[in-house]
């Protein structure tokens, strides 16, 4: 009998780029219901604008590339891109600001840098930050979580359609009576003030940790992540890096000069945080890739968290020391490659 | 239920996978004799090293166990006929470690009498021979080793000896999928196994020996230790390691037991091992106690493709076709044969290719894996998690693709054992082990295309350097003869040029 010729091993392997990529999806559903619930269903609409420019731009950029369209988009890479911009921005956005946020990513940080793989930047990072740095007065437009206080405003889902297509609000509404200081942004000019901590935690803007709403998506976030660590899809040295980078200076600062420092669990339970340590920083393509790599560059992605929130002129600063740490990966995977057995110290090696 | 003697006190092994075992289907059954076919393939090189020299010329007769290819050149092993019969050619024939291209091969036609040759008659027992002979024995028994790697078990020993020596440890491991014939063969050949770890250490004046075996065979640990009790030797220590695969790899099973890494481009002698499959220590004990040399060996016969799986007992040279026809024949779906196993193993084309040392399974598949439709790596960093030499396949395969052969080599490709285990878990469905195959083939080629270049231009170089030197010794030579002219006086000169002109006279 013949038979055909092929190389081992023989074993199919298991996992596959598109599952990984649906699990993070699977992971973030709780956390988007939970911000749809708290900040209205601007999120939706966000949403489905980043997620139509993000696999745009990826179909595009692969028939400019020559590359076959239709198995890549089945690895939902674009579409996870799209997902955690969304969780980026703020829920009431112009829709050309996110897409000019997903194209950039998406063409600019992704494809001219080679497509999946090869891109040095986290694409929803770069995206972000683009739009943050072009349109900041839309990027900062941050409404209230609703938490029965009496400034939240609803806004229907025709509003907050009509608002997301057109850029205008309903008549009864302005500008001025919907955004509101997010919590970060609250300590940050609050502490500027000469006021502590323990006064800012007073307003009602804040939780039990962090700002209200808020620490409640950072928990849904968190179970996500952890699942996503139990199914083995990210591995704990990033996350476990990021937050420690951010607790260990901010918590030294918190019990060394207490009341003009926020508390560690404040940076845990606001902003990007959680966000950043399960889902954006353990984007494995950006990140280091050996287990020592990933815990350095964790680490120093959640100092430079702290850092930027500490010493830095924006409220918060994820995508940027994202992005400063994927700049930083190449020298950390060079210095952090493990010994290779064989090669070292050990009774058979000294000679 | 496992036997008191197995410890668990092991070194660290990095990685690895823990696979579906599929070893269950082959070992219902006791290990089966597959009768002697009507036509033997003997390859004369299922060995490591240089092929043999046939020394039987076509249409002799040959009795079972007759010597027909002898050892050749420092790292070779002999070849044995496996039954009796007639040589009826020696000629290109498929082989399984050419994926079934042709090799050279003896070919026998049975008469089916199986006429075994005479034992030697002053056969000594081997406690009584020197260690240096007793090695010299087991190279002429045409023993190499049977997890695989078909080293030539006598030079293994031999190199060995050089270096100061601790333990012997044999491999009853057998980490692979599906391959269950060390398995068998320790469940119904135990006293064999020890047999022959007592005649290894004598041949290595080593005083310990672990023999190894995998915590998924408990049958195989209970028979081993029951010959272990009834043996009585206390050098034999029984060890039991966790079921993860390579750990059956020589260099990772030493890792596992005595917590010493084998050095890069090193042995496992380096630490002070000698490492030797169960089957290999059995066949030693055939050859040097009962002096049959290695004709046959125990294959696992199995995978989806095969109606009935089994271990079976065949001859070496019985093609792979009758094995399989023995166990059934293949059933509708198969689709792929496999020399080996489903992790290192090696596909073949055809099934005429003959049952060799080597054959430690014959795996038939139903499907083939989902390789070929690779995406670009993603960096997941699966691939270094589980590699058990802490390589990072992920930068391997970066380095691979641009052809570099420097970094490939600072990141230790020459190191990789090829164990597959990186292919598995790779998301992207990269062929990362073929990939790393191939670019090892490449950067050797590299490496001789530069040597060669090397002695090319040292060959120039001292070419140049004598032409040099000539001319420079003639030039001297001439010096001194103008000068000695000159001290003679005109006369002399004269006397020379008359000469010289006779001298082209009787020339024409």
């Amino acid at each position: 009998m013949q038979f055909e010729r092929r190389e081992a091993p023989f074993i199919s392997p298991t996992a596959d780029v598109g599952s990984i990529m649906r699990h993070v999806l699977y992971a973030l559903i709780p956390a988007a219901l939970a911000y749809v619930w708290y900040f209205g269903p601007g999120f939706i609409f966000n949403l489905i604008i980043a997620g139509v420019f993000c696999i745009l731009g990826e179909a595009v950029m692969l028939h400019l590339r020559g590359k076959p369209i239709e198995s890549t988009l089945a690895d939902y890479s674009a579409v996870v891109t799209a997902v955690l911009l969304t969780f980026a921005m703020p829920a009431l956005t112009p829709w050309w600001v996110t897409a000019t946020a997903a194209l950039f990513g998406i063409v600019v940080a992704k494809h001219l840098y080679g497509g999946l793989g090869y891109n040095l930047f986290n694409p929803a990072m770069a995206g972000y930050v683009m739009a943050l740095i072009a349109f900041p007065m839309h990027m900062n437009l941050w409404t209230a979580p609703r938490m029965g206080d009496i400034d939240y405003q609803f806004m229907t889902f025709a509003e907050t359609a009509r608002f997301t297509f057109t850029g205008t609000l309903p008549d009864y509404l302005s500008f001025d009576a919907i955004s509101r200081a997010t919590p970060l942004d609250v300590v940050k000019a609050g502490l500027n003030n000469m006021r502590t901590f323990d006064e800012l935690r007073a307003f009602p803007i804040m939780g039990d940790f962090g700002g209200r709403g808020w620490e409640w998506i950072g928990n849904f976030l968190a179970i996500g992540g952890v699942w996503l660590l139990l199914k083995k899809i990210i591995r704990w040295q990033i996350p476990f890096g990021v937050l420690a980078g951010i607790l260990i200076p901010s918590g030294l600062m918190y019990f060394l000069v207490p009341g003009v420092n926020p508390s560690p669990g404040f940076h845990l339970f606001t902003g990007g945080t959680i966000l950043c340590a399960f889902f954006i920083a353990t984007d494995p393509v950006s990140a280091a890739t050996s287990n020592k790599g990933r815990l350095f560059y964790g680490f120093g992605t959640g100092f430079l968290i702290y850092a930027i929130r500490e010493w830095g002129s924006y409220a918060d600063g994820v995508a940027f020391a994202v992005l400063l740490m994927n700049m930083a990966v190449p020298t950390i995977d060079y210095l952090t490659k493990p010994r290779i057995v064989g090669h070292g110290k050990n009774r058979g090696n000294e000679s | 239920m496992n036997s008191p003697a197995a410890t668990y006190d092991l070194g660290k092994l990095h990685g690895g996978l823990r696979l579906p075992a599929e070893k269950t289907v082959s070992t219902s059954l006791g290990i089966q004799e597959v009768p002697v076919p009507d036509q033997l393939i003997l390859p004369i090189a299922q060995h490591v090293g240089e092929p043999a020299h046939p020394i039987v010329g076509i249409g002799e007769y040959v009795l079972k166990g007759q010597l027909i290819a002898e050892a050749y050149g420092s790292l070779s092993a002999p070849v044995h006929a496996s039954s009796s019969g007639k040589i009826v050619a020696i000629e290109p024939w498929p082989v399984s470690r050419r994926y079934g291209e042709n090799a050279p091969c003896i070919v026998i036609e049975c008469d089916g009498d199986d006429r075994a040759i005479e034992p030697p008659e002053d056969t000594a027992p081997y406690n009584t021979l020197k260690p240096r002979a007793l090695r010299q024995m087991i190279l002429q028994g045409g023993i190499v080793g049977l997890g695989g790697a078909v080293f030539p078990t006598g030079q293994k020993l031999m190199q060995a000896t050089t270096l100061p020596l601790e333990y012997l440890i044999l491999n009853g491991v057998e980490c692979e999928p599906y391959i269950s014939c060390d398995d068998l063969l320790m469940r119904e050949q135990a006293a064999e196994v020890l047999g022959g770890a007592q005649i290894l250490m004598h041949a290595l004046d080593i005083s310990t020996c672990y023999v190894v075996i995998e915590s998924d065979k408990p049958e195989a640990i209970a028979a081993i230790g029951e010959a272990m009790a009834e043996l009585g030797d206390k050098r034999i220590v029984l060890k039991q390691v966790p079921t993860i695969y390579p750990s059956g790899g020589e260099d990772q099973l030493v890792q596992l037991v005595t917590n010493l890494e084998v050095p890069s481009g090193g042995l496992p002698t380096d630490v002070g091992c000698v490492v030797q499959n169960v089957g290999t220590s059995a066949a030693i004990y055939r050859w040097i106690c009962e002096g049959e040399p290695l004709i046959s060996r125990v294959t696992t016969v199995t995978g989806p493709g095969v109606r009935s799986p089994m271990n079976v007992i065949a001859r070496i040279g019985t093609t792979i076709a009758d094995v399989i026809a023995f166990a059934g024949g293949y059933n509708d779906e198969a689709e792929q044969l496999i020399i080996g196993g489903p992790m290192c193993g090696k596909s073949v084309t055809t099934d005429r290719v003959p049952l060799v040392k080597a054959t430690n399974c014959v795996l038939v598949l139903t499907e083939a894996p989902v390789y070929g439709n690779e995406q670009p790596c993603i960096r997941c960093g699966e691939c270094a998690l589980v590699c058990p030499i802490q390589l990072l396949p992920q930068q391997l395969h970066w380095y691979a693709c641009a052809d570099d052969e420097k970094k490939l080599r600072s990141y230790g490709l020459t190191d990789c054992i090829e164990c597959g285990c990186c292919d598995l878990v790779c998301p992207s469905h990269i062929p990362l082990t073929a990939a790393f195959r191939n670019a090892k083939v490449r950067i050797q080629e590299l490496a001789d295309e530069k040597s060669r270049a090397e002695r090319a231009r040292l060959r120039y170089e001292s070419r140049n350097e004598r032409l040099a030197s000539e001319n420079e010794l003639r030039e001297l030579e001439l010096d001194q003869q103008k000068e000695a002219a000159r001290k003679a006086g005109p006369s002399a000169i004269d006397e020379i040029l008359k000469r010289r002109k006779r001298h082209d006279e009787d020339a024409e």
